[in-house]
């Protein structure tokens, strides 16, 4: 008789705490907006989860707390032992094979949830994403290969991110579109997503990828047809690189080669020093002399990063293969516009211009 | 006065010692061939060399290879066993020593420091991470203090398991000492090197890679992660000869009578932790060197650049890395197995089940490793059966918690400080055990993966299945090691306030990590609105913080206190307490008898160990 009614108790304790939890859990566990297709479907995903989370700490806590209350040594007990059970082969067996079943159905209900994310969409559009050490660039094959530093999407518009790492490992992650990936070394990885809501967000480096790991991210926007339309005119407007002056191209140069990622442009503080006034100013190195920063330091220190330190700053964190990444570049010009281009000096015609005194006319 | 001379001439002094000449002589014997042959100045050869060679300095001048030398030359030194002679007892711990009992002490005082450097580590960017933007760090301090507490609380919950498993298994099966006194010496002192390397690589240019140095990061790394890189390979050595210890004492030193299924179930815990550390850690070595070659000699194995793949380096770490996870908590569900029953008054509930379960665990802990790598751009061909196998990794561990909790029915139960804490353990281990599957299922790990809630999850796993198991058993066992209680009131204040920090630090964490908050980042986006919950958890880990230093203050004031007079203060079955407390050099006198169960608690039942009259004390 007694029996009975702790079992029952309990059972009514499980329910009541089960309900009581899901709902702390979901007031605790606030997640971003929901702004792609794959984010709703996680989503309610997870809302089983947590479902299950709260029923699965209830059966327990549940359990032992009512053990602790109920069954708690009673003045006068010091002496007393509890009731002598030794085990029960049928109650193993029973809760060791309920959860196997529970397991293999989560299983393969995640594994349909998978597909769905995964699925490729017949319209689906492609942008090629590029990671350094440490930021993002962004180039649309659609749209002639013009590159943008932020990341600009067609709401409701299936996209495919094709995503290569140029250093180290990094992560694309919008909270909001919930999915990430791994960019590795070496290999292109793939990310599909479809964006559901139009709005300012944030790309966010999610695999620890060395000192500015913290401040890795870009802009992402999500708009509508109108401004994808204009988006579009503008990258395709975006003058050829024959038109520009080399203080011009040095400026587009530093944008898609990440070097503002470390070099800021304004005097800000970074991983390297900023180029604002960096030309022909007297810089400490490392190993104590002193140099005057001219076309041949500028030169040398892009190409061999690591030759000479300015003091106060890390070795071997500036990627040492630009001289390799800056020749590609070139030939590409060179096979797209038939135009011979140097990419270290039009960096150093433009870091040239960024002297203190001609920004404050 | 006296004191400080018996340290000036302890074995840490002299290893230490002997770790800087060692180093040195490896290091420019290393530049000095390298300038010879007009190589260009780079430090990682010479580094690599030095920390080996230090860590041979080490152990040679603080003694533990002395036996084995004079075995080389044909001298059959004995072994010494006993205290120090014309020295105080005391010295014995700051020396080299044979007797399992004494090296277990020294790994749980070792660990308990190393605990405390770490927890340190963690109190300092927590406080950074109160507010957003940069307080008082800068991202390389930042990056360099994350780092170090991973890797330095590994080594302390691994210090931990060897500090329970060497004074605990030998006495519980009825062994006078390991088979492998010597070697088990070596265990713990060669674990003192890789300590100072990786606490000098914070110095010496700081690293960036987080505990788990994924290449090509730590390829390009500053000096200090070629030095953590190889204090972790070296640590191994650690791990790898105390489990030969371990699973040798269980396999050929367990009393008459003790069958396989008749010993104190934590033994079952250590033994499936051992076996682990036996055949998995070889794997993060053979990762870590390889990545030390790789910096030092242009080796390639990670650098795509050159023909290696990063991916590599992830499957070899993880099939360590995950696994090692239960070699932390195996031990630690074994302790709360071994103590519900004390204070239950009852038997355990499927002894054989949870027995199995602990081998269940470490067999399927070694099919899961590349959950850890769901989005590393792994084919679904992998990522599918990986994620299966993870999902059943519920099922062992399922086990344990419905055993537990029909242990717990019908009891007569008590609350004592130990017993708080073992609840406290199933309580915060449930925490870790629940947030697992959704990290399990791919679509769910996906916004997940690399965020705070993995923060969140795996601290609940290591506190719940080690930290609070482990505070249980010093709490349970200090009487026996001591002859002495601790303060039952200053434990239970460190329970009550450790307990409910512990969930808010847990479940604040899960919730940043949730609202998109990413790991290992030195400053986060207010836009994130995660500024409360930050300042929440910080304030949580000083609570934590606190409690612990409670409980250190607790250890150390309760060692002068009276010497008990019950040598059973938890009239407990086991055979540890029918010997006298501090346990005697050979543990018990003569070898005892196992004639009924570990766990038969009840009126009238037959006695687990019958110990020979003359091993009882005060009868």
């Amino acid at each position: 008789m007694r029996k009975s009614k702790h079992i029952i108790a309990v059972v009514i304790l499980i329910i009541i705490s089960t309900v009581v939890l899901d709902a702390l859990f979901l007031f605790m566990f606030q997640r971003p907006a929901q702004a792609s297709t794959q984010a709703t479907i996680i989503d309610n995903f997870t809302n089983i989860h947590f479902a299950v989370q709260a029923f699965l700490f209830s059966l327990i806590m549940v359990l032992v707390l009512y053990s602790v209350v109920v069954f708690r040594r009673k003045p006068g007990e010091e002496e007393e032992y509890g009731a002598h059970v030794e085990g029960n082969t049928a109650l193993e067996i029973t809760w060791t094979i309920l959860p196997v079943i529970a397991v293999v159905i989560f299983g393969v209900y995640a594994i349909f949830i998978l597909n769905e994310i995964l699925a490729p969409q017949p319209d689906e559009i492609v942008v090629e994403v590029n990671a350094r050490q440490w930021s993002w660039s962004f180039s649309y094959p659609e749209l002639d290969n013009k590159v943008s530093d932020e990341l600009v999407l067609l709401v409701n518009q299936p996209v495919v991110l094709e995503m290569q790492t140029e250093d180290v490992i990094h992560n694309f992650w919008v909270t909001e579109f919930r999915v990430k990936q791994d960019l590795l070394p070496g290999s292109m990885e793939v990310l599909r997503f479809t964006p559901t809501e139009v709005g300012d967000y944030r790309v966010r480096c999610a695999e620890i990828c060395g000192l500015q790991h913290a401040t890795m991210r870009a802009p992402v926007r999500v708009v509508d047809q109108a401004t994808w339309d204009a988006f579009q005119a503008e990258m395709l407007a975006q003058p050829k690189i024959g038109d520009l002056t080399a203080v011009e191209r040095g400026e587009l140069w530093s944008q898609q080669f990440g070097c503002l990622g470390c070099h800021s442009v304004d005097g800000a503080p970074g991983a390297g020093p900023t180029w604002l006034g960096v030309y022909g100013r007297e810089e400490t190195l490392a190993d104590g002399t002193t140099i005057t920063v001219d076309d041949v330091y500028l030169h040398d220190s892009i190409l061999d990063p690591n030759a000479v330190i300015v003091e106060g700053f890390n070795p071997n964190i500036m990627p040492a293969n630009f001289a390799d990444r800056f020749a590609e570049k070139e030939a590409e010009v060179m096979q797209a516009e038939g135009l011979e281009i140097g990419i270290v000096e039009d960096l150093i015609e433009y870091i040239k211009t960024l002297q203190e005194d001609t920004n404050a006319n | 006065m006296k004191t400080l001379k018996y340290w000036l001439i302890s074995g840490y002094t002299k290893g230490l010692i002997g770790m800087a000449i060692f180093y040195a002589l490896g290091f420019y014997l290393i530049q000095a061939m390298r300038n010879a042959s007009g190589a260009e100045y780079d430090p990682n050869p010479g580094v690599m060399i030095g920390a080996i060679f230090s860590v041979i300095g080490f152990l040679l001048f603080a003694g533990v290879l002395t036996d084995w030398l004079k075995w080389i030359v044909g001298k059959r030194p004995p072994l010494k066993h006993g205290p120090p002679q014309g020295r105080p007892e005391w010295t014995r711990y700051i020396n080299v020593d044979n007797n399992h009992k004494v090296i277990g002490i020294q790994y749980g005082i070792t660990g308990l420091f190393v605990f405390l450097v770490g927890g340190l580590f963690a109190l300092t960017f927590r406080l950074e991470l109160s507010q957003p933007g940069m307080q008082f760090l800068t991202y390389k301090g930042y990056n360099t203090l994350f780092s170090a507490h991973g890797i330095v609380m590994i080594v302390s919950i691994l210090l931990g398991v060897g500090a329970m498993s060497n004074y605990l298994v030998p006495l519980m099966v009825g062994a006078s000492d390991m088979p492998f006194p010597r070697l088990n010496a070596f265990s713990y002192w060669v674990s003192i090197p890789p300590i100072v390397l990786v606490l000098a690589a914070m110095v010496v240019g700081g690293w960036d890679t987080g505990w788990v140095g994924y290449p090509t990061l730590s390829l390009r790394g500053a000096i200090g992660t070629q030095l953590f890189l190889l204090g972790f390979y070296l640590f191994g050595f650690s791990s790898i000869a105390s489990s030969i210890n371990i699973i040798a004492t269980v396999a050929f030193m367990r009393a008459p009578g003790m069958s396989l299924f008749r010993m104190p179930i934590f033994v079952w815990g250590a033994l499936s932790a051992a076996l682990i550390q036996l055949t998995a850690t070889q794997t993060v070595g053979i990762s870590l060197l390889l990545s030390v070659m790789e910096r030092s000699f242009g080796m390639t194995f990670f650098d795509p650049a050159a023909g290696g793949q990063p991916i590599l380096y992830q499957h070899l770490f993880w099939f360590y890395s995950h696994p090692v996870v239960y070699v932390f908590v195996l031990p630690g569900l074994g302790v709360i197995s071994e103590l519900l029953p004390v204070f239950a008054r009852k038997t355990l509930f499927g002894y054989k089940w949870i027995a199995l379960s602990s081998l269940g665990i470490a067999l399927v802990g070694f099919l899961v490793w590349a959950h850890h790598m769901f989005v590393s751009g792994m084919a679904d061909s992998l990522r599918i059966p990986f994620m299966v196998t993870t999902l059943f990794v519920a099922i062992p561990t399922g086990v344990k918690f419905f055993s537990w909790v029909a242990t717990l029915w019908e009891g007569k139960i008590s609350f004592e400080t130990p017993m708080l804490f073992v609840l406290g353990a199933i309580s915060v281990f449930l925490i870790g055990g629940i947030t697992g599957p959704i990290l399990g299922t791919i679509p769910s790990d996906m916004p997940l993966h690399d965020s705070y809630w993995i923060v969140g999850h795996f601290h609940a796993t290591m506190f719940g299945g080690f930290v609070f198991p482990y505070f249980a058993a010093i709490y349970y066992w200090y009487p026996k090691v001591t002859g002495r209680m601790y303060n039952e009131k200053l434990g239970k204040l460190h329970f009550w306030l450790m307990v409910p920090g512990f969930w808010v630090m847990s479940f604040g964490q899960m919730s940043a990590g949730i609202a998109g908050m990413r790991r290992r980042i030195a400053d986060y986006d207010p836009a994130l609105g995660v500024t409360g919950t930050q300042i929440l958890i910080t304030i949580a880990a000083f609570v934590i913080a606190w409690s612990v230093i409670i409980f250190v203050y607790n250890l150390i004031a309760s060692a002068r206190r009276a010497p008990m007079t019950n040598p059973n203060p938890w009239r407990s079955r086991a055979p540890e307490w029918q010997t006298a407390s501090p346990v005697p050099e050979l543990n018990y006198d003569e070898t005892f008898e196992v004639v009924g169960g570990p766990y038969d608690y009840g009126k009238g039942t037959p006695a687990y160990v019958n110990m020979h009259p003359a091993a009882v004390p005060g009868d």
